[in-house]
């Protein structure tokens, strides 16, 4: 009995996997718990484990492709073992030979050049011949309709070249060709479907991860009123606090601490204190959540987006655990292999853009989290010091509010806080 | 397996079960004395006696619902009806007590009973007597509705709907019973309710159907087959519940379907068929679901005119080649 391998679901929020590589070819043995494949769900790049032995009789999808939860990948059996069953299951059309050859005897098709566009603007064309056309990743308005009023069908589409981008194409609605009756269609020459001469583009298929971010940070925007509140900490003591700290981190071979780990640590803190803004408004349950635990999320950069890995109790760790795990799931970050457990179950994020020079930003809460602070660069600035011009060093802080949930009042106290403790940070240590 | 007209193998069915369990028996117009309107009970009498192959007066109402009571109380009856257009009296039996009182008595009854008899045109019978009613009952929760198309469907379905512990209307056709075919002889030839057969395997067209005016499918598909189209056909053998999963699984085959069905073409089987399609197969058709049906009309007397009010060869050739796009 041949099996069928299925795309798993890797993550909570994932709804479809990304073939990134087969790591096995067709007709190769493998065993439980092998690994066959990497797929990239919306946030990492995971192993694609077996849970059975057999050989690998059929890959059913390209490198690139993606299908969703419970989607069919391959097949595993025995040698030469007919899964055609699965396939049938499954809905995939089995050997479905290329040239479905029409009998000689009917009239060729009657080929218009271009499709005809109905009076509304809509390309006619079968359900399957749009199907095909998608996947084939032609347009519609290339292809010529042999159909009853010019309906494209399977037919057409089958001897359609594949082109490398799928390009979109808007249907073109050439006033000339609505005319009321469809008898006699004018020989006139059509557009062809090639490329406008200059002003192209180049398309990027939409990433799982990328749809996930949209989907998220829409929602975010969209249904939490965002309200913002600035201030500028006086980064002096942080500065020299923080070159002390890294003398003896290094002399005790720990982390180095980095300002963003100073603000994890201070936020986490005043957290403990505040725990309206460590919460959640979580409409569907009618309730405000107030977390026990603190777990800090970290906004981090990677090549396709963006991910937020956890520093878990962040309020109980010293400065150099913080760094340490920081660093370590930065890099995974970066890597890719972050797994769902590194990135769930966050109660309050920070995002920096300081290292880009960025003075000041506002960022975009991440749900279901009630707040997110956006840090910029430490900038030397003139401040007036005893009626006196001085140097001194000041970085922005930017607290983004979910307002359902942190009031004016209420942010305003956590921010003043975190401030308080940038600004003193031996208080960090008490 | 031996050769056996329709009617013979109807009357194995019925034989092999009545010997199998006692609690079998036979009533209807005919059937006992007269061998039955269309000789599928005779010898029947004989063998079993006048207790267990009952012939009743004209009273479709009184004899079904004699069969809906005998049922409740633990015997399995056969109603024969001398054709399913007499069942319209015995509708409110079938329709309020056979099918529902499993569910209105919260499983405390089951109904294990066999309605059955001959269905749809059959030559000269006039307006009255030429219906076809597979719609009529499958509309309805609790019954099924079986509608046969050959002697070895006949018997390996008959002997599952006899053993079936709800009630099932058996679709046969005065036209078939003398059509030969081969049939098992085994006694436990049982074919499963619900299960549709693949008449003709083709790749061009999907045509589905089910009784008598298969037979007018088949020749033509064997027209479509000259000219260089083959169509593959689905016998439905059950109209409720009907195995649409075989459908569909041609349909992504062929992309095409054609359904036919001798009855009125308003809310019918081929409606029903057709939406499903759509439904659940949407992406994979190539062209609109076309249905070829009985004329919207009340049946004709005239030979001729019957000839031209039930599916032709040339209207299901013509819509098979519409929906593939052929001229």
């Amino acid at each position: 009995m041949a099996i069928a391998v299925e795309m798993p679901k890797m993550s909570d929020t994932m709804e479809e996997g990304l073939l990134v590589a087969w790591l096995v070819d067709e007709g190769a043995k493998v065993k439980s718990g092998d690994v066959v494949a990497q797929v990239e769900t919306d946030k990492a790049t995971m192993d694609l484990e077996v849970y059975d032995d057999g050989v690998l009789l059929k890959r059913l999808i390209g490198e690139g492709e993606s299908v969703p939860i419970g989607g069919l990948i391959a097949i595993l059996g025995k040698e030469n073992e007919d899964f055609s069953a699965i396939l049938a299951k499954y809905g995939k059309a089995e050997g479905a030979s290329p040239e479905v050859a029409m009998p000689v005897e009917s009239a060729p098709p009657v080929l218009v050049p271009g499709p005809v566009v109905g009076e509304d603007g809509r390309i006619k064309a079968s359900p399957l011949a749009r199907k095909m056309a998608e996947e084939k990743g032609v347009s519609l308005s290339g292809i010529a309709g042999s159909g009853p009023e010019g309906r494209i069908v399977k037919r057409d589409v089958e001897n359609v070249e594949p082109v490398a981008i799928p390009v979109v194409v808007p249907a073109p609605i050439p006033a000339s060709v609505s005319a009321p009756k469809p008898t006699p269609v004018a020989p006139t020459p059509a557009p062809k479907p090639t490329m406008a001469i200059g002003g192209g583009h180049k398309s990027l298929k939409i990433t799982p991860m990328r749809r996930t971010i949209a989907r998220r940070l829409a929602e975010s925007k969209f249904t939490a009123p965002h309200f913002y509140l600035q201030v500028e900490a006086d980064m002096e003591r942080a500065i020299a606090f923080r070159s002390e700290m890294n003398k003896l981190a290094e002399s005790r071979k720990l982390s180095k601490i980095s300002f963003n780990d100073l603000v994890t640590k201070a936020c986490a803190v005043a957290l403990r204190n505040h725990p309206m803004v460590n919460a959640s408004y979580l409409e569907s349950e009618g309730e405000i959540r107030l977390y026990d635990h603190v777990h800090v999320a970290i906004a981090v950069a990677v090549d396709e987006g963006l991910v937020t890995p956890v520093i878990r109790n962040a309020d109980q760790k010293g400065l150099s655990q913080i760094a340490a795990e920081t660093q370590e799931l930065a890099g995974r970050a970066r890597a890719r292999t972050l797994e769902p457990a590194d990135w769930e179950g966050s109660t309050f994020t920070t995002s920096n853009l300081g290292m880009f020079g960025i003075e000041r930003f506002t960022a975009i809460i991440n749900p279901p989290n009630a707040a997110i602070l956006a840090i910029g660069t430490i900038r030397d600035v003139p401040v007036v010091k005893d009626s006196a011009i001085v140097p001194g060093k000041r970085m922005a802080l930017s607290l983004s509010c979910d307002h359902r949930v942190v009031d004016g009042a209420v942010g305003a106290a956590f921010l003043s806080e975190v401030k308080q403790y940038l600004e003193e940070p031996n208080l960090l240590l008490l | 397996m031996a050769v056996l007209q329709l009617r013979e193998a109807l009357r194995a069915a019925m034989w092999e079960e009545m010997e199998r369990d006692p609690n079998v028996f036979l009533i209807g117009e005919e059937v006992a004395e007269y061998n039955g309107a269309y000789k599928v009970s005779q010898g029947m009498l004989d063998h079993f006696g006048a207790k267990r192959v009952i012939d009743s007066p004209i009273s479709e109402t009184g004899f079904s619902g004699l069969g809906v009571g005998a049922a409740m109380m633990g015997l399995r009856p056969i109603i024969e009806f001398m054709t399913w257009n007499f069942s319209m009296v015995a509708a409110d039996q079938i329709l309020s007590n056979a099918a529902r009182i499993r569910y209105m008595s919260g499983g405390q009854y089951s109904i294990p009973i066999v309605f059955r008899g001959p269905n749809g045109s059959a030559g000269q019978l006039g307006a009255t007597h030429s219906n076809s009613f597979e719609f009529f009952y499958a509309n309805v929760p609790g019954l099924k509705v079986v509608s046969i198309s050959n002697p070895d469907d006949a018997k390996g379905l008959l002997k599952s709907a006899i053993r079936d512990e709800d009630p099932v209307l058996f679709m046969e056709s005065e036209v078939m019973y003398g059509m030969k075919g081969e049939v098992s002889d085994h006694p436990e030839y049982l074919i499963p309710i619900g299960k549709a057969r693949v008449g003709r395997e083709g790749k061009h067209v999907t045509i589905v159907t089910w009784n008598k005016v298969y037979w007018t499918v088949m020749a033509a598909a064997e027209e479509l087959a000259k000219i260089g189209y083959e169509a593959e056909v689905i016998d439905l053998r059950t109209i409720r519940p009907m195995d649409i999963p075989a459908v569909l699984q041609s349909i992504r085959k062929t992309n095409r379907c054609v359904v036919v069905d001798e009855s009125n073409p308003l809310a019918s089987i081929a409606s029903e068929v057709a939406y499903r399609i759509q439904a659940e197969a949407f992406d994979h058709l190539d062209a609109p679901v076309l249905r070829v049906t009985n004329k919207d009309v009340p049946a004709p007397y005239a030979k001729n005119l019957i000839e031209l009010w039930v599916p032709t060869v040339d209207e299901i050739v013509k819509a098979c080649k519409a929906v593939m796009y052929a001229n």
